[in-house]
């Protein structure tokens, strides 16, 4: 496959594309677990939902 | 009536978030395997006869511009259950939605403009198409600033619905733009009154990578709504922890008398 007189925009465009939906995916990922965290911390500390129910139970 | 059901559900975030759970692997599949196809046959499509293997950048390019502008129309609906409906999980929808969208009129930007630099011999120009989808792309800075700037996400909520409402008016002119005004931008191809002008050999992976870029946006939607519900009830157990702390500290100090000199 030849990409022509073109390739290096062809090649960073697709680069960029892929960089930037990494990065969104470890985005959202990485907030999954920070939230998670900081919602055992604050039960570990005693404070409860009303309903009684773990908030980092979410299953 | 079966649709009212499953939206009143929807509108518990604890069953929204099982119901999620079990799905999202699912997506995230399908996402990845549609991807995977329509990457394959993006490499394999014939070069263009006038722009040769530079039309590879149409099927990242475009996907991203439909999704800047859907994403977008995704929020106004959730703007609409913000102050009509008072839906709950509205404004979790369209605060969760925004910085995806942003990142995908970034990339439509980006890449458009890769594109245009060998075939317009230009990197930018302010002709209408253009303009109007680096306001939107700037609309969406300002709505995320917003979020962050006002700490009661209620009050947030009804501020930035009313902004993405107003804003809304710039998707029409984004898609219409190249027909409105002279502009450097190609009209439409693909969704335009008397079908398509693009042949099979590039419509077809355009239509699977559009679809596969589709499930990433409802797959990345959904997990980042999972992830403002969990940052909500860490707000609401703080604040819970916080009167509990201030509470403590009036009764270890003791009663005070009124008017005590």
């Amino acid at each position: 496959m030849s990409l022509g007189p073109y390739a290096s925009f062809i090649v960073t465009s697709y680069a960029l594309v892929a960089a930037v939906v990494l990065l969104l995916i470890v985005w959202i990922v990485a907030d999954y677990r920070r939230q998670r965290a900081h919602l055992k911390e604050i039960e570990a500390s005693g404070v409860t939902r009303r309903s009684g129910r773990s908030a980092a139970d979410i299953r | 009536m079966k649709l009212t059901e499953t939206l009143t559900d929807l509108a518990n975030p604890t069953r929204f978030l099982a119901l999620t759970a079990r799905i999202l692997p699912w997506l995230a599949g399908a996402t990845a395997i549609l991807l995977a196809i329509g990457l394959y046959q993006s490499a394999m499509a014939p070069d263009d006869y006038q722009q040769g293997a530079t039309v590879k950048i149409m099927f990242i390019h475009v996907p991203n511009a439909w999704l800047s502008m859907f994403v977008w129309g995704v929020m106004s609906v959730a703007a609409l259950g913000t102050l009509v409906w008072r839906h709950p999980l509205a404004d979790v929808a369209a605060k969760a939605a925004a910085p995806i969208g942003a990142a995908f009129t970034f990339l439509a930007l980006v890449t458009g403009s890769l594109w245009g630099r060998p075939m317009w011999g230009t990197y930018w120009e302010w002709d209408a198409r253009l303009t109007s989808v680096l306001i939107l792309f700037l609309m969406y800075l300002g709505l995320m600033a917003l979020w962050r700037a006002v700490e009661d996400p209620s009050r947030a909520a009804r501020a930035a619905a009313v902004l993405t409402l107003v804003g809304a008016i710039n998707i029409p002119i984004i898609k219409f733009s190249v027909d409105w005004w002279n502009t450097l931008h190609q009209p439409a191809s693909v969704l335009r009154m008397g079908g398509s002008t693009l042949d099979k050999a590039f419509l077809w992976p355009l239509l699977v990578m559009a679809i596969a870029f589709s499930l990433l946006f409802i797959t990345l939607h959904l997990a980042a709504m999972r992830n403002e519900i969990l940052r909500r009830r860490v707000r609401s157990l703080q604040m819970m922890q916080a009167s509990r702390v201030t509470f403590a500290s009036e009764a270890a100090a003791g009663p005070k008398e009124i008017g005590a000199a």
